[in-house]
């Protein structure tokens, strides 16, 4: 894979050519954005949470990698990550396909990722994906965020993301149907674009199978945390 | 007639706060490059004085200097170590001779802004000549067959914002058909601390990175309380569909800039003196990177008598819009034993360069307030506004569906790498007579469809008379194009044989920019028929005000009177709006034509060849 996410950078590269008078319009370029990381307290352990997107490429054509995961009891409990090629389809809309592989909880599970990512109207940014794995296995994701400027510097992130699973997967806790829920309400600071500390909630809900296989491991269907974090980018 | 022409431009001073190489840093890379007797005379006076180099040969010498306009030191790009570079003042009829030597570790170049001259002696790298090496010395030689205030700048990747540039006074031949005593340059400009590849960098990752004036919830619920929830709902729905900024004026801000004014920044001020009852005449040149200023001097009435280094009629007015890369001569005659404010307001109110026009030194004037953040209007999107008249909501539903449709539109995929499309919509049936501009019809190319293109303009119309966002309505008189007309009758009065529409296009926040959809890397050049009289119609798709400036051959500015059409070198087409103007390609080869924001230049470009 390591090769594959290299050949594709080297590709995105080599077509960097410079115009007249050493112009070139669009210069490769990298971007990495931590947007959460944070601490989540709430019952039991207060795990460490992030959720990073990260991309590399030009205008249209970009290599994007996304990743989140939960560290906790000195552990990774759970974590993803995507890696994927996206291209500009629409003013303001990336088609993205790749691939995205689940480490934790074991054992691993490999998906096709397809998706759409971009700005819809009214600013709602949306992130709406299909996986297709092994054995049948399919799952959609969406997630949606808005951004209220209370003042050009102070503002509130409430957010919203739904799992969905074809079947049961048992041996990594997964019910099929709606499996999950996770709703933030966070308040950032920026005392630069590039660097905000927040607080905020995060509340996440399992639902059917799922809620069930939770239960089992004598964890809770319903979580509620607050949360307080730095969000960054470069 | 003029009189103290020779002295007055080393006639400033120096004020005590003042830090010492603030600006007009020299560096001892200077030493022994042929600087004239009155440079140095210049240089003793004092750090505020304007340097100027005149004769009809030049030698200027391309260098890194460090410069501290912020309290922090930074390496500027400069010519002759100084920001802005020295003042040239050529005379009309001369033939002169400009060696310049680069000492840069990079490429570089001159570009002459506004000069007619041979195509190998305009100083595009690429298209006029190779660029200047570093360790070389090119040598400039052309006839000065104009005259006026022009400047010159490079033209070689991003160094004009790190100061590489300078003004240009050429005395014409015969006298003027006005008088002054005293005249000074005003050059204005805009220095970040940060580089420009970051500048840029970060414009693509963020288009907003610069702009701290959107509107927040503060603002929503004023709204909500003044004009109701309905009313407000309205009025956003609009700029929500399309997922753009009504208060997206400018890309680069004071966040990041120091705006200066001769290179003082507004702390220090810039002064110029007077005695009481004199004429002044001041040249005023707008050498930003990406910055629109709106000028005035409380208190007095300016006299625009020139614009682009080209005689008007002159027309009196409180203030004036300078776009980037344009020039505008006025004069003013302060009656009184008073300072007045030379005030230039940056277009988005995040700054301002300032100086002070004085009779004594120890005499200051308060700085003025900055007039409040502009908001951009339907107009400005390229909307019919006749339609809208009493504000129907039927009819602007219907806009809103239908531009946000376009926006979403996901089955235009682009026509990216092909120029196929490039010339539909140019060839254009004739009408509109000399001076009044083009009756075709707006076409959008296939080529300005896919996401590359955030918006096209519905129904852009000619705004001349239009002083643009932030200016409408103020209580002042404000110049617009519709007050320029040519001293002198219309030099090429013949009808245009044909037309070339030109779309100015973009995505803001990918920030991607073209002509028609196409950029640079990707555009075939423009033909021109040497000899032709030829009308350019640009309409603007974008929500920017854009600079378009032809290089080789003069801009026809068709301001409404076809007898006195103005020449201009460039001209600015207001966002949503369209604008036409005549050109005779009377300069046979290859030259450049782009918008003057250095961060669009380098996409929104086209070579134009003159065969």
């Amino acid at each position: 894979m390591k090769t594959k996410i290299f050949c594709i950078a080297a590709t995105l590269m080599l077509t960097t050519t410079a115009h007249g008078g050493g112009m070139n319009d669009d210069p490769f370029l990298t971007m990495l954005t931590v947007d959460q990381f944070e601490i989540r307290a709430g019952e039991g352990d207060t795990p460490l949470v992030w959720d990073a997107e990260g991309w590399l490429g030009k205008d249209l054509n970009k290599l994007w990698i996304k990743t989140d995961g939960e560290y906790a009891d000195g552990q990774v409990e759970e974590t993803e990550i995507q890696a994927l090629y996206s291209r500009a389809i629409a003013p303001f809309w990336d088609l993205q396909a790749g691939w995205k592989r689940d480490i934790r909880p074991s054992p691993d599970r490999d998906w096709f990722a397809f998706g759409i990512k971009g700005l819809a109207p009214y600013y709602f940014d949306v992130d709406a994906a299909l996986f297709v794995g092994k054995n049948g296995r399919t799952a959609a994701r969406l997630q949606f965020e808005y951004e209220f400027m209370f003042t050009q510097r102070l503002i509130l992130v409430p957010e919203i993301e739904l799992n969905f699973y074809g079947k049961d997967d048992s041996a990594v806790g997964i019910g099929s149907g709606l499996a999950d829920t996770e709703v933030g309400l966070r308040l950032r600071y920026e005392i630069r674009r590039e660097f905000a500390p927040y607080i905020g909630v995060n509340w996440t809900h399992l639902y059917g199978n799922t809620a069930d296989y939770a239960r089992e491991e004598g964890e809770d269907a319903d979580d509620f945390r607050v949360v307080a974090g730095i969000r960054f980018w470069f | 007639m003029h009189t103290n022409r020779i002295l007055t431009l080393s006639d400033g001073i120096n004020l005590p706060r003042r830090r010492f190489v603030k600006g007009l840093a020299m560096g001892g890379a200077l030493l022994g490059l042929g600087i004239s007797p009155e440079r140095l005379f210049a240089q003793s006076r004092a750090a505020s004085t304007q340097p100027m180099l005149r004769g009809k040969h030049f030698k200027l010498a391309l260098g890194p200097q460090h410069v501290n306009f912020t309290g922090k030191e930074r390496m500027a790009t400069t010519v002759n170590g100084s920001v802005p570079g020295p003042i040239l003042r050529w005379q009309e009829g001369d033939s002169i001779t400009l060696d310049v030597t680069n000492n840069l570790a990079e490429s570089s170049s001159i570009h002459w802004h506004g000069i007619i001259l041979p195509t190998e002696m305009d100083g595009v790298p690429d298209i006029s000549f190779n660029g200047i090496a570093p360790g070389q010395t090119f040598r400039y030689q052309f006839p000065v067959t104009q005259s006026g205030t022009f400047w010159y700048h490079s033209h070689s990747g991003f160094q004009e914002q790190k100061g590489h540039y300078g003004s240009i006074i050429i005395d014409p031949i015969t006298p003027e058909p006005f008088s002054y005593d005293r005249e000074y340059v005003v050059m204005l400009s805009d220095w970040s601390d940060e580089n420009p590849e970051d500048i840029y960098a970060k414009l693509k990752k963020m288009s907003g990175y610069y702009n701290f004036a959107e509107r927040t919830t503060d603002d929503l619920v004023r709204d909500i309380r003044e004009k109701g929830l309905d009313q407000t709902w309205t009025d956003r729905s609009m700029w929500n569909t399309m997922r753009m900024s009504d208060r997206d004026l400018s890309d680069v801000t004071g966040y990041t800039y120091t705006f200066l004014m001769n290179g003082q920044t507004p702390a220090d001020g810039w002064t110029g003196l007077f005695k009481r009852g004199e004429k002044v005449r001041l040249r005023i040149i707008n050498g930003s990177a990406m910055s629109f200023f709106d000028v005035c001097i409380p208190g007095l009435k300016m006299t625009v008598i020139a614009a682009d280094g080209q005689n008007i009629e002159p027309v009196s007015v409180d203030e004036f819009r300078i776009g980037v890369a344009e020039t505008y001569d006025v004069i003013v005659s302060p009656k009184d034993d008073r300072a007045y404010s030379i005030f230039a307001q940056a277009m988005g109110r995040t700054g301002y360069a300032r100086g002070t026009l004085t009779p004594d030194p120890a005499l200051t004037i308060d700085v003025p307030q900055m007039d409040p953040y502009p908001l951009l209007t339907h107009q400005d999107m390229g909307m019919d506004m006749s339609n809208m008249s009493g504000m129907d909501m039927g009819s602007m539903e219907n806009d809103t569906k239908e531009m946000g449709a376009m926006s979403n539109n996901m089955h235009n995929m682009p026509g990216m790498g092909g120029s196929k499309q490039q010339m539909a919509g140019m060839a254009m049936d004739m009408g509109g007579t000399p001076g009044h501009g083009s009756k075709a019809e707006i076409v959008h190319a296939k080529t300005e469809f896919g996401p590359h293109v955030d918006a096209r303009a519905q129904a852009p119309q000619y705004r001349l008379d239009d002083p643009g966002v932030g200016l409408r309505n103020n209580g002042r008189r404000v110049l617009t194009y519709a007050d320029l007309r040519n001293l002198y009758p219309t030099p090429d009065p013949r009808d245009p044989e044909r037309e070339i529409q030109l779309h100015l296009t973009g995505n803001m926040a990918r920030y991607m920019w073209s002509i028609n959809g196409i950029k640079y890397a990707d555009a075939e050049p423009l033909q021109f028929k040497y000899g032709e009289r030829l009308r350019i119609t640009f309409v603007n798709d974008t929500m920017m005000n854009h600079p378009m400036h032809l290089h080789g051959m003069w801009s026809d500015l068709e301001t409404g009177d076809g007898k006195r059409i103005p020449r201009k070198h460039t001209v600015i087409v207001q966002p949503g709006a369209k604008i036409s103007y005549l050109v005779t390609a009377d300069a046979r080869g290859e030259w450049a034509y782009h918008c003057h924001l250095l961060y669009h230049m380098l996409a929104m470009f086209r070579k134009v060849v003159v065969s």
